[in-house]
């Protein structure tokens, strides 16, 4: 499994600390901001901005690094191995919300609907607090929290949102295709349809969220299901943006003319991750809109 | 292949022999050494930060009634002592010995994400002073227990987004760390290092990476619910609106159990790779040693509910988790006996590092028997909360895996530094931190078998006696530990004088490729692979 070129280690990171810093600032201002202090916000956009400007540099030498060939194959794995770890950590965060949303339908609301659900010792809860309260998904639970709503219907923007989603995915393999093949054309028409994709499904997804606020009456406070169900497609939705923001990279990159195809694994990581927000809006779909 | 090593190392010789002068150098480092003696002196600093927390809390209980701190703080000490020994101080140490050992033992010029690497101790950093930055805060630090079980948690006062933000600047530096750890072991090795010929301390910690990815996202998702359910109406916590406050505690136990694996398998790794040297044996049954480790962190994970036995389970999952709780003893067992095989009919010599690591195998049998005994469930609804459980936690955690720590301080130490240790005062460290660890934690298991509550600063006159004798073993061990700093310190200034070889223990070139190469160990070691022997494994 071990590969021995000669194995180029920087000497020096100075944007590591820097981007840490940042980052710092940043979650400070926040945790201030939460707390109800006036100087949150401004911590917390000059935190995000020193941030984004370091990524922006780190990024920027290790791109000028690659495309001067100071990476061996050998560095080449060691990246890719992160990558795809990384991406597997982002799995198991997502499947602390999936497993929060498959306990509560399977789990907590059978037993606040029904006593005889589980043979457990909170068993009296039903009985005592909420008689009347049935097990019936969704729901904003017995205490019919955040008041009434409208549950979202998974063939409506939803559905567009996966076909979307799953163009991107073929769109990007094609992009891939292309910078094999060595036609840079091919390569830049792919990655500019997978970008386009991917901002479409995120307007369409803030489109939805509209609609759930202002006319469904859903909202992140509607009890367990608007939680999850917030909880879930906002971080997708998140990471989304960040995907298409990496891609948009990868795409300005391939116009500057970077990347062989011996050499790109910046692209690879990035498609990797296209594929995984792809994979985890699979679930999405038939977890939360869906079932 | 060679041509390419040579001519990088050319280019090289002329820029970089060493290291940077001044603080920038440790600011920017990206060399594995330097990382992992940032991580080792900050977990070293935090090891007597939450010692300190630990001594308060000890002398609060020295007698009974409320002699020094209000309740409120008391809790806050309790809490902050669990997080940053664990997240400060244990953790972050096995770090250091991974970024310091690991190229080393594997024959590979650095850790594979060296600016990665970086970012990850800075950001342990970050998340610790956000962490801290709590104690000033209004309402105080968080004191609803490390596990932050909801709904007590929500009552936090300002400390609470500043202490969910530093869980997740942890979790991002551990997780950063464990990719390094294995993109570095799966790729770096030199020719001739198979996985089958790898230290055990590298084995461990492959495992321990593999544990550690797994699980800090999961942490980080449980304290973000907490943070919506707090500040934006979330309700993943809260029965009236359909959640449940135990769904918290099964997804925090889901990170939980593992968790301590963490602190653990390193533990296992070091121990296996000093007692050979000293006993002048190869280990016994390393593969069965593996195979071990990894059935551990596997049922790590499917055990997770025997911290919730007093919940409110079906009666199903109480069985099911305490029959998968007492599987967790067989492969542990194999490991205790393969250390006792290790050093049966050998040649032992007693330096430090073997006392503090026999010390592990006799202390850490007894935390482990203890555990078996709350795995069953009917007995745990007895001991749950109490103070038998503090006992058998810190049997697993002090005379397990601080006193292995101990132990690869003064085994690593000629090797890090090119001095030797004074043996003296080493063997002083030694019995003191040996006798005085059982007067601490021995008599909190009659406190929980009594009765005893855990997290509680006053209690009923009829636990006096044992919580005096409990405090005085407390402020023995935790001044004995000074003699660590103090020896540490002269060592890097010279210690007995006495100039050590690249082998520096009797024998140990066998046993490792870290004692082939000059003491102090060079800045860069192997910018060539080394020759590894195909012999059998040592």
């Amino acid at each position: 499994m071990s590969t021995h070129d000669a194995y180029y280690i920087p000497h020096k990171a100075v944007w590591p600390i820097m981007a840490t810093a940042g980052l710092m600032l940043m979650l400070a201002g926040f945790a201030n901001y939460l707390n109800g202090s006036s100087i949150g916000p401004g911590m917390m956009l000059v935190g995000f901005l020193a941030f984004l400007v370091m990524l922006g540099l780190w990024f920027t030498l290790q791109s000028k690094e690659s495309e001067s060939g100071m990476y061996s194959h050998q560095v080449g794995i060691s990246y890719r191995m992160g990558m795809m770890w990384f991406i597997y950590s982002e799995v198991m965060f997502f499947g602390a919300f999936f497993g929060a949303l498959w306990y509560a339908r399977n789990i907590s609301i059978p037993h606040l609907g029904d006593s005889g659900a589980f043979s457990g010792p909170g068993r009296s809860t039903h009985d005592i607090l909420w008689p009347a309260f049935q097990a019936i998904w969704p729901t904003n639970g017995p205490g019919n929290v955040g008041g009434d709503y409208e549950a979202m219907g998974a063939f409506g923007l939803p559905f567009i949102n996966t076909m979307l989603l799953l163009t991107s995915g073929v769109t990007c393999t094609w992009a891939h295709h292309g910078l094999l093949a060595k036609k840079r054309d091919q390569l830049i028409k792919g990655l500019i349809a997978t970008v386009s994709l991917g901002f479409l499904f995120v307007t369409c997804q803030a489109i939805e969220y509209y609609e759930a606020y202002h006319e469904m009456g859903l909202t992140l406070g509607s009890g367990i299901y608007g939680s999850t169900f917030f909880m879930l497609t906002g971080f997708h939705g998140f990471h989304v943006c960040v995907g298409a923001i990496i891609l948009s990279v990868i795409l300005f990159r391939s116009w500057r003319g970077h990347f062989t195809p011996e050499n790109h694994f910046a692209f690879e990581a990035a498609a990797w991750y296209w594929h995984f927000v792809d994979v985890v809006w699979l679930g999405l779909f038939v977890f939360v809109y869906l079932l | 292949m060679t041509a390419v090593v040579a001519e990088h190392d050319d280019h090289h010789d002329h820029h970089d022999h060493g290291p940077e002068k001044g603080v920038l150098r440790w600011l920017f480092t990206t060399n594995h050494k330097d990382i992992g003696t940032m991580y080792l002196v900050f977990s070293l600093i935090m090891f007597f930060v939450g010692g300190t927390m630990a001594l308060i809390i000890r002398a609060e209980l020295f007698e009974p009634g409320l002699q020094f701190v209000d309740p409120q703080f008391f809790n806050s000490m309790t809490t902050m002592h669990a997080l940053v020994m664990v997240f400060g101080a244990v953790m972050p140490a096995f770090v250091g010995l991974a970024n310091w050992m690991i190229p080393m033992m594997i024959g590979a010029p650095d850790m594979a994400l060296p600016r990665m690497n970086n970012m990850s101790f800075w950001m342990l950093v970050a998340g610790i002073l956000l962490m801290a930055s709590t104690l000033f805060m209004e309402g105080g630090a968080p004191s609803a227990g490390w596990t932050f079980y909801p709904p007590l948690v929500l009552q936090t006062g300002n400390a609470m987004p500043f202490a969910v933000f530093a869980v997740h600047m942890l979790g991002v530096s551990s997780i950063m760390g464990a990719i390094n750890v294995i993109a570095t072991i799966f790729n770096m090795r030199a020719p001739g290092m198979t996985l089958m010929k790898m230290p055990l301390f590298v084995w461990t910690w492959l495992i321990t990476a593999f544990l550690l990815i797994a699980i800090m996202p999961v942490f980080a998702g449980a304290v973000t619910m907490l943070l919506t359910d707090r500040f934006f109406d979330t309700s993943f916590f809260d029965a009236a609106g359909g959640g449940d406050p135990v769904l918290y505690q099964h997804i925090f136990w889901f990170f939980g159990h593992p968790e301590v694996y963490v602190m653990i398998l390193p533990t296992f790794g070091v121990a296996s790779t000093i007692i050979p040297v000293f006993a002048r044996k190869p280990l016994f049954g390393y593969a069965s040693m593996v195979y071990a480790t990894g059935a551990i962190a596997f049922l790590s994970f499917i055990v997770w509910s025997h911290h919730m036995f007093t919940v409110g389970l079906p009666v199903a999952g109480e069985l099911y988790f305490m029959y998968a709780t007492m599987l967790i003893a067989i492969p542990t067992g194999v490991k205790i006996f393969n250390w006792t095989a290790t050093m049966w009919k050998g040649a032992m010599t007693f330096e430090t590092p073997m006392l503090f690591s026999i010390a592990f195998v006799v202390l850490f049998t007894l935390g482990g028997f203890t555990g078996l005994m709350m795995s069953l469930a009917p007995l745990d609804f007895q001991y749950h909360d109490s103070y038998f459980i503090v006992a058998h936690f810190h049997y697993t955690l002090v005379p397990a895996s601080v006193f292995i720590l101990m132990a690869a301080g003064y085994y690593w130490l000629p090797k890090w530094t090119g001095h030797m240790y004074n043996e003296k005062i080493g063997q002083l460290h030694f019995w003191l931190s040996a006798v005085s660890v059982n007067i601490l934690f021995f008599p909190q298991h009659f406190l929980g078998l009594a009765g005893m509550p855990r997290r509680i600063p006053d209690y009923a006159i009829q636990f006096a006696d044992w919580n005096m004798v409990s405090s005085i073993g407390a402020f023995m061990y935790g001044f004995s530990q000074l003699l660590f700093v103090y020896i540490v310190i002269d060592t890097i200034r010279g210690g007995t004088g006495e100039k050590v070889t690249d082998e520096v223990w009797e024998g140990a070139s066998k046993h490792g490729l870290e004692w082939t190469v000059p003491s102090p160990a060079p800045y860069h070691t192997f910018s060539t692979p080394p020759e590894v022997i195909p012999t059998e494994h040592f």
